[in-house]
């Protein structure tokens, strides 16, 4: 492209993306959709738009993400907005006749709240969309993300435009200072210094990277990005390079998010071919290439160091710092390093300016979040709030609450590096220093509910478990120490453990955060540090008293029948596959047969006896 | 992982032709090794020491350097998978929905540890860090299959599907 001109004509040319005269209908093409068969229903609606020969007034088009994952697959049919959730291949032909020839919604797929179990029409209009400001996500489940023009339609690449033909790059990066945007990948370094100190540098050469290596385990807001709205990366990453001076960039994504790989891919490839990137940008003297990398699945590899080792295609292990990326970083030139949704804000500021974006969230972290919703929560699915929103409304309004009218017992952020915050925390707005305070961190942005059955210490074990496999074994306090640490914890947790292992862990902690040389080993201990400080009586409990509260270590759970409630039917006792029932010779008032009981010495806990009682409930863990 | 170490290796002539052109196209292209190790995983589905012999000579690097980066990622298979490759996410909105009782059902029916292939070399089973559809948790995916919202019950009748 050598002239705005063009980029303008473009579009014009496309007009509006939902005009009237004409239905759109809009089928999620996210990773959760997909796995519940979305395509077939994208198939099954373009022969049913054939069969009636409805081409001219009815297009079908895949999009990203709409969010709200727990109800997929989704269908938006636009220009009414109708949303529909959890529709299946038979619901093709209803949604055609009723809704596209009659006008008619199709009542049973819309939404209904769980409140007020009325049913809601429009995705806008629900309690899980109302709270949310879209900004990273503006495009995501809005337009066809390998489609460029429908992109440009939505301002795509003008704030590229505007960068290269009006501003200088000391002007682009005074904006992203203003604007006050920090890091989304999880430290939440100032993106606007990060970007000075690499123009600063002097270098014939200049890298511009992204982290989409999104490993936290329970995270999908960088995958659903690409997967939604690839386009917003490249030109983000584009204005960074136009800043620093450089006219090459990497993005680092995971071999595990195949549907983004690709679609980032065909982004790149439309790009060039529209002169998007390639030499001489909209005319200027501007020149900026990108290619991708795939990751190989280590978790170590979101530290910056360590992903650009990676990227130099070597094993993947960190290195001090200083020197800095952005003074030595990739192939030992300057490099930027962004996340995903980093740079999925950029073109937006760009375009509005810094003051609107600072004019949403809180007073040291501007701007939106988005956050990966999960665990025991109703409304499962990707949510962007203003920072600042509280932890209650996130997880009570928006998320819908914890299914099973069990009881909110905690939320966890950060991933293998955050904490645990408990409930009566839930009631702090949500942003970086806020997190940090109460001992967790925003991380890239997985947010995962625990209820009453979810137990503390194992949840500690499980990201211990995590980062002690991931840990890349070159310094000696993450590879040695998280080892010790978890042996302690696998103490704790088969009630092994004494009240001075309690103390020796909490040391052992804060020795693994001093002393660990990259961000990994440094975090790794916070999950443990967080519940020892809210949930210390659960490791009290599993020490002195050998009880799991919640019940779910099993070294310390007991399958127990009660005496009275027994009917003696014997199907426990043909269910156990350790023969550990016996039948005593105690027959309830009432019953024919004696009642049963189980010898713990023999039980292996599995549990198969409990489950085949589910009729009578004579079996209860203590 | 150690059951597996005396299974032959079976590569053809076609696929070692392929992978010496993919080779002799990143010979020169800076951080061209790990591309390199990821597109011969894909031609032969792991890396056997076979491959990463002739991946060291093409390239220039010591075998050493290739094993180190094999054994550093998780995506790199050292033994050759199964013809249905099961797979359980194990990432934290599963885990916390019982994925862990998913995949000791699955080791348990299979008889075969994480890591591991049925001595039929029908079965493997991997436990995998998220793969971002936190919506079905907890979720296990067969081949390219996903199934979520699932408990350990519906492990049995899954398997059978692929028994026949």
């Amino acid at each position: 492209m050598k002239t705005v001109a063009e980029l303008q004509a473009i579009k014009q040319k496309k007009g509006e993306l939902f005009g009237a005269g004409m239905h759109h209908i809009l089928v999620c093409g996210g990773t959760g959709c997909t796995s519940s068969k979305s395509m077939n229903i994208i198939k099954a609606l373009n022969e049913k738009i054939a069969e009636n020969k409805l081409e001219s007034k009815v297009r079908v088009v895949m999009t990203g993400c709409f969010g709200l994952c727990a109800k997929g697959p989704i269908v938006v049919i636009y220009p009414e907005g109708t949303f529909y959730h959890s529709v299946k291949v038979e619901d093709v032909n209803d949604i055609i006749q009723q809704h596209v020839m009659a006008g008619k919604p199709v009542e049973r797929l819309l939404h209904v709240e769980a409140d007020t179990h009325e049913a809601v029409h429009k995705l806008g209009d629900t309690e899980f969309m109302r709270k949310q400001k879209r900004v990273a996500l503006r495009n995501c489940g809005v337009i066809n993300p390998e489609n460029i023009e429908e992109y440009i339609a939505r301002d795509g690449y003008q704030a590229l435009a505007k960068v290269v033909n009006e501003m200088t790059p000391d002007e682009v990066i005074d904006t992203m200072l203003k604007s006050g945007l920090r890091g989304r990948g999880g430290a939440g370094f100032p993106t606007g210094r990060k970007w000075q100190f690499a123009k600063a540098s002097v270098s014939d050469v200049k890298y511009v990277c992204c982290n989409a290596d999104e490993g936290d385990p329970g995270a999908f807001m960088d995958r659903s990005v690409l997967e939604g709205d690839p386009h917003v990366v490249i030109e983000a990453m584009a204005i960074a390079a136009y800043a620093i001076g450089s006219n090459q960039g990497y993005v680092y994504i995971r071999a595990e998010y195949p549907i983004a790989v690709q679609r980032l891919q065909k982004a790149i490839d439309d790009a060039r071919a529209n002169g998007l990137l390639g030499e001489n940008i909209f005319g200027s003297n501007f020149s900026f290439n990108l290619e991708i990398r795939l990751g190989a699945g280590a978790f170590v590899c979101g530290e910056e160091t360590a992903l650009m080792t990676s990227i130099e295609g070597k094993r993947g292990e960190p290195r001090p710092r200083p020197p800095f990326p952005a003074v030595k970083g990739l192939f030992g030139k300057p490099t930027i390093l962004n996340n995903v949704e980093t740079y999925a804000n950029v073109p937006a500021i760009i375009r509005n300016g810094p003051e609107w974006f600072a004019s949403m969230g809180t007073e040291k972290s501007k701007g939106t979040k988005v956050f990966a919703l999960g665990g025991n929560i109703v409304n499962t699915g990707l949510v962007e709030v203003p920072m600042g929103t509280t932890l209650r409304e996130i997880v009570y309004e928006i998320g819908g609450g914890i299914p099973n009218g069990k009881k909110f017992k905690s939320a966890q952020t950060g991933g293998p590096s955050g904490g645990c915050i408990p409930a009566h925390l839930i009631d702090t707005p949500i942003d970086y220093d806020n997190l940090i305070a109460i001992g967790s961190m925003m991380g890239s942005g997985g947010l995962i509910v625990m209820d009453e059955n979810n137990c503390m210490v194992d949840i500690a074990k499980f990201f211990l478990e995590f980062t002690v496999d991931e840990s890349c074994g070159k310094c000696t306090p993450c590879r040695i120490g998280n080892k010790r640490l978890l042996e302690l914890l696998t103490k704790v947790t088969n009630g092994t453990a004494t009240m001075e292992d309690i103390d020796r862990m909490e040391q052992l902690c804060y020795y693994i955060k001093e002393n660990s040389l990259c961000g990994l080993g440094q975090t790794a201990p916070n999950p443990v540090l967080s519940t020892l400080r809210y949930f210390r009586d659960e490791y009290v409990a599993h020490v002195q008293d050998k009880v799991c509260p919640a019940h779910v270590c099993k070294n310390l759970i007991r399958y127990e029948i009660d005496k009275d409630t027994c009917i003696g039917c014997g199907l426990c006792q043909r269910k156990c596959p350790a023969d550990a029932i016996e039948r005593t010779d105690y027959v309830a008032p009432g019953h024919k047969l004696a009642s049963m009981r189980i010898n713990v010495e023999k039980c292996v806990k599995c549990g198969a006896c409990m489950e085949a009682c589910q009729k009578i409930k004579a079996i209860r863990k203590v | 992982m150690k059951k597996n170490t005396t299974i032959p290796f079976d590569g053809t002539p076609e696929q070692e032709q392929q992978l010496r052109a993919v080779l002799s196209k990143l010979k020169n292209v800076p951080g061209g090794l790990m591309p390199a190790m990821q597109q011969a995983q894909d031609i032969y589905g792991y890396l056997p020491k076979e491959v990463q012999v002739i991946i060291a000579e093409e390239l220039g690097v010591s075998l050493a350097e290739v094993y180190g980066i094999a054994t550093f990622y998780a995506q790199f298979a050292l033994y050759p998978k199964g013809q249905y490759k099961v797979a359980v996410c194990l990432g934290t909105a599963c885990y916390v929905k019982g994925s862990g009782e998913i995949f000791d059902e699955l080791s348990k029916q299979l008889n075969i540890a994480n890591g591991e292939v049925t001595p039929d070399k029908r079965f493997s089973l991997d436990a995998t860090r998220c793969i971002g559809c936190c919506g079905l948790a907890p979720v296990m995916t067969i081949n390219d299959e996903v199934y979520g919202k699932i408990t350990a019950k519906d492990v049995a009748g899954i398997l059978a599907k692929y028994q026949a």
